[in-house]
């Protein structure tokens, strides 16, 4: 049996779902042009309470992701601020040519909402993984990709991408993460296309998205505790667009980089910060973490983390491994 | 405008999308003189859309799902004043705005479709956001008989139906012609009425290509309160040139300086 990515003691922090659903209910009780889109999707995207509370400002398109986005389209093209809530995974493949045609060449502000990304639903098996959508996402032009590490950046990212006039698309999962990964002596803040320093240190650095910040995070105190090895933890957020500038300033300092993902090593952040280190003649040792090309093995998102070595044990190993 | 203009803008609209398709070398010429009938009457009789509203929340909303016959779009706009007609010389050229499909770059088109089986979805949006603001803003789009296959019209068919959107009209441009062969061949689509009100449209069939049914039609509208409205508009793919009435290859051929000359004359005589 793998381990669970995180023992988050209960109460310490909720699923970014969560937030994102209070989040959006709160934004939307003060503004009355702020929409949930959903595709029979409002029980697993939290918005059940939003849908009893606000009913004018729910639409229920049933199971049909294209129509979704499409009306979705039209809602936000009618001066409404439209949240179109969906699996991440049937998001951004079944209705990848909406997201292409309608709200990014189309230009309308769309906010796309993936819930239950990557490896969440676990064992219900690929159909339901999204581990594409970061790679078919950035080579589409007109398009902010988020994927928030904690309750504090879902919070932030949900608030800052209302108020953003043009397309954006946000992913996370359904564990509890906590409220704010954070061991700096300073409070950061989040700001979209800005990398957020979680940790400093001064061995190797770990760029990581999402839900796989927190088990580096996990895997920088062990190399501390453990080892004397003292990692950077960064938690890049915007995918697209990319914080460059904060990635050449890491790269300066001549240490091992290891990106963390949970999506495909294919066309991902890790290729992405790869290809902002090399054609900045950065030649830092490098390696990529995520899913690799192959059928992924089944199990829960903790067991699936833990194989492909997205864990505090496997992030720790890559660690020693690429410091020779 | 009476229907002796309209039928006068009709034929103009037809030898101005020739000159503008045999001026680029390319262009959805079957297609676009099929519709042309459709957008006269949207145009000139139906939308509250003008280049003075168009930004306003008040006008009308017309979306071209089949958005390959552009150049019927440009024609109608332009003389609605949206932008110079001698912009459209520059139709498909290296770095002109007027390029083969509609695109918001362009004052007075809506949305930029071109990928088939999209306006419809939008529409339904649009419509549902005119309802909640309880504002008289109607929405219409026309679709192909082709295009029909896209399983999305059909979700968007539902939904339609299922929100009760009596302020969004679809006509589809049914002449019968798909790229490969006719539609009754490809797909078929038959029986099509039967069909749009097993989901819950309204639906009224027209002669597609005559302006005093479709201002007639038009003027129905909603054909049914509380329901979404579907007009059935039988036209000619090629209508009005008789050489390239009713034959596939002018899906998008481009006439030949002789074709033009005689096309011309067809539409005059
Ligand atoms: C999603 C999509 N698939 C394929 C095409 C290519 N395409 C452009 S026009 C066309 C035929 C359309 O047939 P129809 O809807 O009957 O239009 P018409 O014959 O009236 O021009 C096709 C297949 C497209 N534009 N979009």
């Amino acid at each position: 049996m793998g381990q669970e990515i995180t023992n988050i003691p209960k109460g310490v922090g909720l699923a970014n779902l969560e937030v994102f659903a209070s989040t959006l209910e709160s934004l939307a009780q003060a503004d009355k042009t702020v929409f949930a889109v959903t595709s029979d999707s409002r029980g697993s995207g939290k918005l059940v309470a939003f849908g009893q509370k606000l009913p004018e400002q729910i639409v229920e398109v049933g199971i049909a992701e294209q129509n979704l986005v499409g009306v979705a389209t039209g809602l936000a093209s009618m001066r409404k601020k439209v949240f179109a809530v969906s699996p991440a995974c049937f998001l951004t493949a079944r209705a990848l040519e909406q997201i292409k045609n309608d709200v990014c060449y189309s230009d309308n502000p769309v906010k796309l909402i993936g819930i239950s990304a990557g490896v969440s639903y676990g064992a219900l098996g690929s159909t339901h993984h999204s581990l594409h959508d970061y790679a078919v996402l950035r080579a589409i032009n007109n398009i902010t990709i988020i994927a928030p590490a904690d309750n504090f950046e879902t919070a932030e990212a949900i608030r800052q991408a209302a108020a953003m006039d043009s397309p954006v698309y946000l992913r996370f999962g359904k564990k509890n993460m906590p409220e704010k990964i954070e061991e700096v002596e300073h409070a950061t803040s989040f700001e979209v296309g800005k990398g957020r320093v979680v940790k400093e240190g001064s061995d190797l650095t770990f760029i990581a998205t999402g839900e796989a910040v927190w088990p580096c995070l996990k895997a920088a105190q062990k190399l501390a505790e453990e080892h004397q090895i003292s990692a950077t933890v960064v938690s890049m957020h915007t995918i697209k667009p990319l914080d460059q500038r904060l990635i050449l300033q890491l790269a300066s300092q001549n240490t091992p980089i290891i990106t963390v993902e949970e999506h495909s090593v294919y066309g991902g952040l890790g290729e992405a910060v790869g290809s902002v280190l090399l054609q900045n003649g950065c030649h830092n040792k490098f390696k990529i973490v995520g899913l690799p090309d192959e059928h992924t093995v089944s199990g829960s998102q903790g067991e699936i983390f833990e194989h492909y070595g997205i864990s505090e044990k496997g992030l720790t190993q890559s660690a020693l491994n690429i410091l020779g | 405008m009476n229907i002796k203009e309209l039928e006068e803008k009709s034929k103009a609209y037809r030898k101005k999308i020739l000159k503008y398709i045999y001026n680029a070398k390319a262009g959805h010429t079957g297609g676009s003189l099929s519709i042309i009938d459709i957008l006269n009457v949207l145009y000139n009789k139906v939308l509250n859309v003008s280049p003075e509203n168009f930004n306003s929340p008040e006008k009308d909303i017309y979306i071209q799902s089949k958005g390959h016959c552009v150049e019927a779009l440009y024609v109608v706009l332009a003389d609605k004043g949206f932008f110079p007609e001698d912009d459209l010389l520059t139709l498909c050229q290296y770095q002109s705005p007027y390029i083969g499909h509609p695109t918001k770059k362009i004052k007075g088109m809506e949305q930029n479709t071109g990928g088939l089986g999209h306006g419809l979805s939008i529409c339904c949006g649009s419509a549902l956001a005119a309802k909640k603001d309880q504002s008289d803003v109607k929405v219409y789009t026309v679709l192909g008989d082709g295009e029909m296959a896209e399983g999305s019209n059909w979700e968007a068919f539902m939904f339609a139906a299922h929100y009760k959107l009596d302020n969004l009209c679809a006509i589809l441009d049914y002449n019968k012609l798909q790229i490969t062969a006719p539609n009754a061949d490809v797909m078929g689509l038959e029986p099509l009425d039967k069909k749009l009100e097993a989901f819950g449209w309204a639906v009224r069939h027209v002669d597609g290509n005559d302006v005093e049914s479709l201002v007639n039609t038009f003027d129905a509208l909603p054909f049914e309160a509380g329901k979404p409205s579907f007009i059935i508009a039988h036209t000619t793919k090629g209508k009005g040139v008789s050489y390239m009435e009713n034959v596939l290859k002018w899906h998008h051929g481009v006439p030949t300086a002789e074709q033009y000359e005689l096309a011309l004359a067809d539409i005059d005589g």
